[in-house]
């Protein structure tokens, strides 16, 4: 019998720049967060998920296991799941919500580990799969071509804004100029965001891959985020503010950056409203995917909040994204403010603003309803989340 | 002096697009049966899912779909800057190569500009490559 799904519970680890804490440990610390957020105790965790399962080959992405954790936690799972073949990042927190929906489970732990900084002072352990001698898969469409990054690939899609849209850099700047003004006001992204990004700083930033400058690019951090995940029957074994999880959606078209004419965003966006009643004119903040400036734009253009080719005038002056503009954008700094969380981190401060927890960041009003993206290029997944 | 290009592993389905340049051929995927190009190659048809697919040498030129001028020097050596572009192929409908725009300084490359393939050999690999066909 299908029911609702609610986030009870959010954690994060210290977020920094190579830290000596030991991956797992930083886990358990969000997970202890979590669970104590929830009012839960992990005797009532009955399964575990996460994205993109232990990384064996480059630990330094993701380095902790689902295993490992119910290990240490002494977690008795009722399903469990780490896979890295689905939409994207949130989509661990989506496949939970199914779970319980369904009755499989009570009360999901989620989680994302990085441990991408720390990992390159121990490439031997963290980075094994680096030294291959070939390049198979997706790569070996670009990689051989020296666009090895994915700021290469998101590139491609920017320049075309840039070319069709008329798509400026103080536009696309507003991104990061807004998401290092938030970080200033998140006491956990110290480590990440020293002083506020001003225009000028970024207009003289040097390129990456045109137009993205160095500023419109996330960095390696080390964190771990976690989110639980209830049912709603088991909401009387919690005492924090649930939040509903109201709709959500993925895509993938071909899992390629450079076969598809758009971004994932684009798909997933309108399938988002189709399984609410909910619309764009009811959101109160939204948490966009933000390893590139860019990935927010299309977000912005895919869910509808304008027309596609046009979010970087919405944007303009950057005061519309605001905390206190009519659509806050990425209130916790976002990844290019507080760090490379690989998407939990927007699940994360959407339930933060929606519970109204946010402190010296918090939205004014009273937010009911949020949205947090994650992915970007071939793949995207999308939340809906609400306060009832 | 450039670091060596990294080297896609061959197989079945790719080695004749990473090795048509021996002959000065640009090889892409094609079904046997329902005549459409299937590409990055794999061992079947993407669109009707037959067997029949062997490579076939296209014509090799194309146009700029989109591009980005990369600043960032992501291994040890490599000079920037240098052009990443994404380039459509004539008479191959619905296939893009991601490459680089070479022979010409950066900011002489733009949008939609006719393209031709040209192919960097390395240890046996045939990098297509693309220049400015005007």
């Amino acid at each position: 019998m299908a029911q609702e799904a609610y986030i009870t519970g959010i954690g994060q680890s210290e977020v920094g720049v190579r830290l000596p804490r030991h991956p797992l440990l930083l886990t358990l610390d969000a997970a202890r967060e979590a669970v104590a957020d929830a009012g839960l105790t992990f005797e009532q965790i009955d399964g575990v998920f996460s994205y993109p399962g232990k990384s064996h080959g480059y630990l330094a992405f993701s380095p902790v296991g689902t295993d490992e954790v119910m290990e240490a936690l002494g977690i008795k799972s009722k399903w469990q799941m780490g896979a890295m073949e689905q939409p994207a990042q949130l989509s661990a927190i989506g496949m939970a919500a199914m779970a319980v929906k369904q009755g499989l489970c009570r009360h999901v732990l989620c989680f994302r580990t990085v441990y991408e900084a720390g990992g390159m002072a121990d490439p031997e352990t963290y980075m094994a799969g680096m030294g291959a001698k070939t390049v198979t898969g997706m790569q070996q469409w670009t990689s051989p071509f020296w666009a090895t990054s994915a700021a290469c690939w998101t590139a491609q899609y920017a320049a075309r804004h840039v070319h069709r849209y008329g798509m400026t850099r103080e536009q696309l700047g507003q991104i990061a100029i807004n998401a290092s003004k938030n970080a200033m006001a998140n006491p956990r992204a110290r480590a990440i965001t020293k002083e506020e990004l001003t225009l000028d700083k970024y207009m003289s930033a040097r390129m990456i891959s045109t137009p993205l400058c160095l500023y419109d690019c996330d960095r390696f951090s080390d964190a771990s985020t976690v989110i639980i995940v209830s049912a709603g029957d088991a909401l009387d074994e919690v005492t924090a503010t649930p939040i509903r999880v109201a709709a959500m959606a993925g895509s993938v078209d071909r899992y390629s950056w450079d076969q598809v004419e758009w971004p994932a965003s684009y798909d997933t966006g309108p399938d988002l409203w189709k399984h609410t009643d909910y619309t764009p004119d009811d959101v109160d903040c939204v948490q966009f995917y933000d390893g590139f400036a860019f990935l927010p734009l299309t977000w912005l253009e895919g869910l509808g909040f304008c027309e596609k080719g046009s979010a970087h005038e919405f944007v303009e002056g950057g005061t519309r994204i605001a905390r206190d503009g009519e659509l806050p954008m990425n209130t916790s700094g976002g990844q290019l403010g507080s760090g490379r969380l690989h998407g939990f981190g927007f699940a994360h401060e959407a339930v933060t603003q929606l519970r109204k927890v946010g402190g010296e960041r918090q939205i004014p009003g009273d937010p009911k309803v949020a949205v947090a993206t994650s992915g970007g290029g071939p793949l995207a997944a999308a939340l809906l989340l609400a306060r009832d | 002096m450039n670091p060596p290009r990294p080297v896609p592993k061959l197989d079945d389905a790719n080695r004749a697009f990473w090795t048509g340049g021996a002959e000065g051929k640009l090889n892409i995927t094609r079904c046997g049966d329902c005549g459409q190009y299937t590409h990055p190659p794999q061992i079947l048809c993407r669109h009707c899912q037959s067997e029949n697919v062997a490579p076939e040498a296209v014509a090799g030129t194309g146009a700029v779909e989109t591009m980005s001028v990369n600043h960032q020097p992501w291994a040890k050596g490599l000079e920037v800057p240098y052009v990443i572009a994404r380039v459509r192929l004539d008479g191959v409908p619905g296939v893009y190569l991601t490459t680089n725009i070479v022979n010409c300084e950066v900011d002489e490359v733009a949008f939609d500009d006719p393209v031709r393939v040209v192919f960097e050999e390395q240890d046996g690999i045939f990098y297509p490559l693309f220049e400015k066909a005007d």
